[in-house]
């Protein structure tokens, strides 16, 4: 065929164009959503706590994704630095996915549980008082902005509907959720640890208030933590 | 008799007026329906700006009649327009580049604030200088070369108008959105849900401006530059309405998921990233080579048969590189493999494209010795060259297992943003400006020469500063000791950054020093202050009706 006939024919190139660049798209993208093995099956994911994932939108709000990946790569000094690589299970409630693309600051995928809740509040109010090198900026409005909380089973619905498996009974409970995952005391932190197993429950920034860090600190806290690692087989089914 | 052409453009007027009048309501709906007082203030935003379009447009109802159908008028406003709207986002974009890249040096900078916290600078910046930078280049380019190419004025009486108002409005509504935090957290795709709506309508209305006027054409053929215009304009609809679908908490408020989790949403952000590379910076800015450089240089391009060649191949391999952002993580193996292996072969179109820009210089080589506008835009091919052949070095995995995540990847990036999309992004703007406004000449094109040496030296300081933290931190993190045990913990890692850090950042204030150069150049251009220097410049200096023949 001649080039010609491209040249002169506007919307029969801007098809061939379409058609040539939709391919790559098409064989990359669309198998990630029928290969059985893409996302391994493992013990222990659920969908983030309300706390949880409160703390994950300021997380993405704040841009922490421009400086910290969630994503320990399959390299020994990464693993021994960090812990188990990531499965792509882990990431599977995550609506965006925060692998990120820089180490600026150290990965996030498993900090959960390395420090204390008083480290990060002070952390996360002025880095420098507890890493003096750190170049991390400090974050101290959360520690005085009252989290709003009130409408949170509102976004659980909105999760529900991209497929996060939020129950109708998650979503009733999402206030006294949050109420309850920053109260160790409170009533109802059995039937919060009921919906959503290994949640910490604390009151993270060691304030009265509940405030963005409660719910900043709750998420770090459980980054990494969920999957049970001893009854995880990498061969079978999962081996890709 | 009842002059059709003057009643069409009528009409037209008196459509886009009630468009404007729907758009303003729906504006004040917002500003005042909203609970989020980010998104009722980009309620009032739209209100207000579409009713100072409104306004325009009733006053310019008598004004606007077609031209009479035997001559050909260009429509250069929007042109205009968009060139200078591109040079204003070009420094706002480069100063908060090189405000974040301090901020990296001394953290005390981000002010303990959130609105000047480097997580929310870092999108602006990214997005400034892509999107509204390079964006209002690609739109004034491509606006300029397809009626140059085409013979054929602009399609539609305010549609131009609309496309180039209604993009820097979504950059306005993006920009603003990112220092209230408002985001989707997808890397180059940050803008929230209605910003993305807002979007894709006036990216529809570009692509139809554009096609239409390429069916205006006079000549048979449809030229190069206009496959690659045509390619990233109809490429980046694609790639923006797939990566950003998404589901909102309510149609008030700014917050939305995006549909996509995990690992599918990792490949799809990568597909739509590295391709916002591909199509954006690349096929587009390539659009802009080959027309101002065979321009510039009156020669014809160097090979019709390589930029057929070119073409088909550059944009059927780009859109298999997205893996290779994901090397080694929980994407699968054999994506991973197909992202890198199509990256490597990427390297030929990228080299094949090259070669095609270089070699328009074939018998004209002297100019890059006295034309420094010459110089900017070959000087850009090359660093294209350059970024093209580190690209897939890095794309391969054992080498992106020591660059991925450390500032290499943010130096390979600038040698591209910095030394090819701005280099010859500049190049055509010096083109540009007396072409547009009608003057015999630049201000200055001494201006010129400084402008380049200066943003020159600032790129290289920025590119190696960041090889050598890059690898070094690369280095560091994987380093044992003796004993079997990491040796270096990571804060001794972001410690050992430091002045190359300091490096980087003069190196980017070099670039912004140059490009306030480029403004005061053009602002005396634009004003009609005589040139200084006009006998050094060359004849296509002017625009085309007011050059003199070349000597016989």
């Amino acid at each position: 065929m001649k080039h010609d006939v491209l040249e002169k024919n506007s919307i029969l190139l801007l098809i061939c164009a379409l058609v040539v660049v939709s391919i790559g798209g098409i064989v990359q993208i669309a198998p990630l959503f029928w290969v059985d093995s893409t996302i391994e099956k493992v013990q222990g994911m659920r969908p983030y706590s309300p706390l949880e994932q409160a703390g994950r939108d300021i997380y993405v709000r704040e841009g922490c994704y421009t400086c910290h990946s969630q994503m320990i790569r399959t390299l020994k000094d990464e693993v021994e630095r960090y812990g188990h690589y990531s499965l792509a299970a882990e990431s599977m409630y995550d609506h965006p996915f925060q692998w990120g693309s820089k180490r600026t600051g150290p990965d996030l995928a498993r900090v959960g549980g390395k420090y204390s809740d008083e480290w990060h509040a002070e952390h996360m109010i002025n880095p420098r008082s507890v890493v003096p090198e750190s170049i991390m900026p400090g974050y101290p409005w959360l520690a005085k902005t009252k989290l709003d909380y009130k409408n949170i089973a509102n976004n659980m619905k909105a999760l529900r509907t991209v497929g996060v498996p939020y129950t109708d009974e998650m979503i009733a409970n999402a206030v006294q959720d949050v109420e309850a995952q920053v109260d160790p005391d409170h009533d109802e932190v059995d039937a919060l640890l009921e919906r959503y197993p290994k949640a910490k429950t604390a009151n993270f920034d060691n304030n009265s208030e509940l405030t963005e860090l409660d719910a900043m600190i709750a998420y770090l806290q459980m980054l990494g933590t969920l999957v049970d690692f001893a009854t995880f087989d990498k061969s079978g089914p999962n081996l890709r | 008799m009842v002059d059709t052409r003057t009643e069409w453009a009528t009409f037209s007027s008196l459509m886009a007026i009630l468009a404007a009048i729907a758009l303003a309501i729906l504006g004040i709906t917002l500003g005042v329906g909203s609970p989020s007082a980010g998104m009722a203030f980009h309620g009032w935003v739209l209100a207000a700006a579409s009713a100072a379009a409104a306004y325009y447009i009733l006053t310019q109802i008598n004004a606007v009649s077609a031209p009479r159908s035997d001559e050909l008028v260009y429509n250069d406003g929007p042109i205009k327009f968009a060139t200078l709207a591109a040079v204003f986002w070009g420094i706002a974009g480069f100063v908060v580049g090189d405000i974040i890249a301090w901020q990296l040096a001394f953290p005390v900078l981000n002010l303990d604030l959130p609105w000047t916290s480097f997580g929310r600078l870092r999108p602006l910046h990214t997005s400034a200088v892509i999107f509204a930078f390079g964006g209002n280049v690609l739109i004034a380019t491509s606006f300029y070369v397809v009626q140059r190419t085409c013979h054929a004025r602009l399609a539609g009486v305010w549609s131009p108008w609309f496309v180039v108002a209604g993009y820097n409005l979504f950059i306005l509504i993006a920009g603003t959105g990112y220092l209230l935090g408002f985001t989707d957290g997808k890397e180059y795709a940050e803008p929230v849900w209605y910003a993305d709506l807002w979007l894709t309508v006036v990216w529809v209305a570009y692509l139809l401006v554009f096609l239409a006027t390429l069916w205006r054409r006079k000549e048979p053929h449809i030229y190069v530059a206009n496959w690659f215009y045509l390619a990233f304009i109809v490429t980046v609809a694609m790639l923006h309405i797939v990566n950003n679908l998404a589901v909102p908490v309510s149609l008030w408020e700014p917050k939305s998921y995006i549909v996509f989790a995990g690992v599918q949403d990792a490949m799809t952000q990568w597909w739509y990233g590295h391709n916002a590379v591909g199509f954006f910076l690349t096929a587009g800015f390539l659009g802009i080579m080959y027309y101002f450089i065979p321009k510039r240089v009156e020669r014809p391009v160097y090979s019709y048969r390589l930029s057929i060649v070119h073409f088909w191949s550059l944009i059927f391999l780009y859109i298999w590189a997205g893996p290779h952002h994901l090397h080694y993580t929980a994407l699968p193996d054999w994506t991973q493999n197909l992202g890198m292996t199509f990256s490597i072969i990427l390297w030929m179109p990228s080299w094949g494209g090259m070669i095609n820009g270089l070699m328009t210089l074939s018998g004209a080589w002297d100019k890059l010795r006295t034309d420094p506008v010459v110089r900017l835009l070959v000087v850009s091919v090359a660093f294209y060259g350059m970024a093209t052949f580190e690209g897939p070095v890095m794309s391969i995995k054992a080498v992106n297992s020591l660059s991925h995540y450390t500032d290499w990847t943010i130096g390979h990036v600038h040698s591209g943003a910095l030394g090819w999309v701005a280099m010859v992004s500049f190049g055509a703007i010096y083109c540009l400006v007396p072409w547009l406004w009608k003057r015999k000449a630049l201000y200055s094109i001494r201006l010129v020469e400084w402008h380049f040496w200066i943003s020159t030296i600032g790129i290289l300081l920025y590119i190696t500063s960041m090889w050598v933290s890059g690898i070094m931190q690369g280095l560091m993190w994987r380093a044992y000791d003796s004993l079997g045990f990491l040796s270096y913990s990571f804060v001794e890692t972001v410690e050992a950054m430091h002045p190359y850090y300091v490096i980087r950042a003069i190196g980017g204030l070099l670039f912004v020093f140059g490009s306030f150069i480029m403004v005061y150049n053009i602002w005396r251009t634009i004003r009609g202050d005589e040139s200084v220097d006009a006998a050094d410049q060359p004849r296509v200096a002017a625009p085309p009706e007011m050059r003199l023949k070349p000597a016989e």
